[in-house]
């Protein structure tokens, strides 16, 4: 059995590192509360676009623009989005093991770009061809950093180097749940204009075709930024969960110890007595 | 009729208020905005986008992006919006000078001259409009 030195070491332990992962808990929600208000924050400027791309698409035909056109030739590229760090429960594992069920499941030639180091790592390990890699844009991801990203996809699949595009990224569903999700980020399929004005009846200026040109690297853009954000409050609500838990455990396991220690105390003082008892009685 | 204006970048909702008139650059020159006006879709310049709400004025440095009108609502999906009385003074003088260095720091090509002279135009922008702001305070009328 553990001498009290060694039970009593091993409670101090485990306290320490309780402090660590309360900390980390707290720390987590707070940035969950950050990236959850910027997602919110992001939602008006995306839904505007959408809109005024189904607005040019009822003016214009599917083929007016390379990156609307439905083309199957050319790889199948995959956004793979995870967190930088780790200590985030299961998030990262469930985003990478399902993205790479898409990636087994494709036939055809394939490539991924990676957006946090997890996922990078991951798809080294497994020999999958890495196009490129942007570290995780940290605690408070701004849209100007998503551009080269953005350019790098755009400017590939209009030189055919790539015929489809998908993002796999943890959507947040809540602070329990964290879904992996794959969406399908190029060719472009617009969205029907169901409220509001129909899109013929715009004024265009200077005319569809040019509007249309500078709005698609936008929408490009703006859809990876809304993944990056929704990827972001899904680490911190699921490293949150995952340090709630921790800590909790480490409650138990303190508890635990704490009661074998007193055992412990107990039966070297009834030995203690038992010897005193025999020494006098020898006597 | 009353007007509604949006102004959303890709970070935020930066304004969302009903106005009486508004003005803004086109990229096909400035445009002035009331209720009632046909369906519109432009794309945006860098420039002052100015709201009447009332007597009151109000500013804002927007730069790249779109604008989408209907006879009872505009909404302008910009790069950048940044209202005037936002800007700050010091920080905008400091960005016009970085700037102005990265455009004199020596050879520039393609891209990357025409990147800097926008970073430059935004620059002037922001100080032209915070200054303006900051002379006058918020303008009332009448």
């Amino acid at each position: 059995m553990a001498s009290q030195r060694d039970i009593r070491r091993r409670i101090r332990d485990v306290g320490r590192i309780k402090q660590i992962t309360r900390a980390m808990q707290f720390v987590a929600a707070s940035k969950l509360k950050r990236a959850q208000d910027a997602t919110l924050a992001a939602r008006p400027y995306s839904e505007k676009i959408d809109e005024v791309l189904a607005d040019l698409a009822a003016v214009l035909g599917d083929q007016e623009h390379p990156l609307l056109g439905d083309r199957r030739d050319g790889k199948r590229l995959i956004v793979l989005i995870t967190s930088d760090r780790g200590l985030a429960g299961p998030l990262n594992t469930n985003t990478i093991r399902y993205g790479a069920r898409a990636i087994t499941e494709h036939a055809g030639d394939l490539a991924v770009v990676s957006v946090g180091r997890k996922g990078r790592d991951a798809m080294r390990r497994s020999r999958v061809p890495l196009e490129a890699h942007f570290a995780g844009f940290g605690d408070r991801p701004a849209f100007a950093d998503i551009i080269p990203l953005a350019r790098l996809i755009t400017d590939g699949f209009v030189n055919g180097e790539f015929g489809q595009i998908d993002i796999v990224f943890p959507r947040f569903v809540s602070t329990l749940v964290q879904r992996p999700t794959l969406d399908p980020l190029l060719p472009i399929k617009p969205t029907e204009d169901t409220e509001g004005i129909p899109g013929n009846q715009f004024i265009f200026e200077p005319d569809p075709g040019t509007v249309l040109e500078q709005l698609l690297p936008r929408y490009v853009a703006t859809r990876l930024y809304q993944a990056v954000l929704e990827a972001k409050a899904s680490e911190e609500s699921s490293r949150m969960v995952a340090m709630k838990n921790a800590t909790e455990n480490a409650d138990d396991l303190i508890a635990e110890y704490t009661l074998a220690y007193n055992k412990v105390r107990q039966a070297n003082i009834t030995r203690e007595m038992i010897e005193i008892a025999t020494g006098a009685q020898a006597r | 009729m009353p007007l509604l204006l949006e102004i959303v970048t890709p970070e935020k909702l930066a304004y969302s208020d009903t106005v009486d008139a508004v003005l803004l650059p086109g990229s096909e020159g400035e445009l002035g905005v009331l209720p009632h006006h046909a369906p519109l879709v432009s794309m945006l310049g860098v420039g002052e986008l100015r709201i009447r709400k009332g007597a009151e004025t109000e500013t804002f440095a927007i730069a790249g992006g779109f604008l989408q009108v209907r006879p009872d609502k505009v909404v302008v999906m910009a790069e950048m919006a940044d209202m005037a009385a936002d800007i700050d003074l010091e920080r905008a003088a400091e960005a016009r000078r970085e700037a102005e260095r990265a455009l004199e720091g020596g050879f520039h090509e393609g891209a990357d001259l025409a990147q800097a002279r926008a970073a430059l135009q935004v620059a002037l922008l922001r100080q032209r409009v915070a200054e303006r702001r900051h002379r006058e305070g918020p303008r009332r009328r009448g």
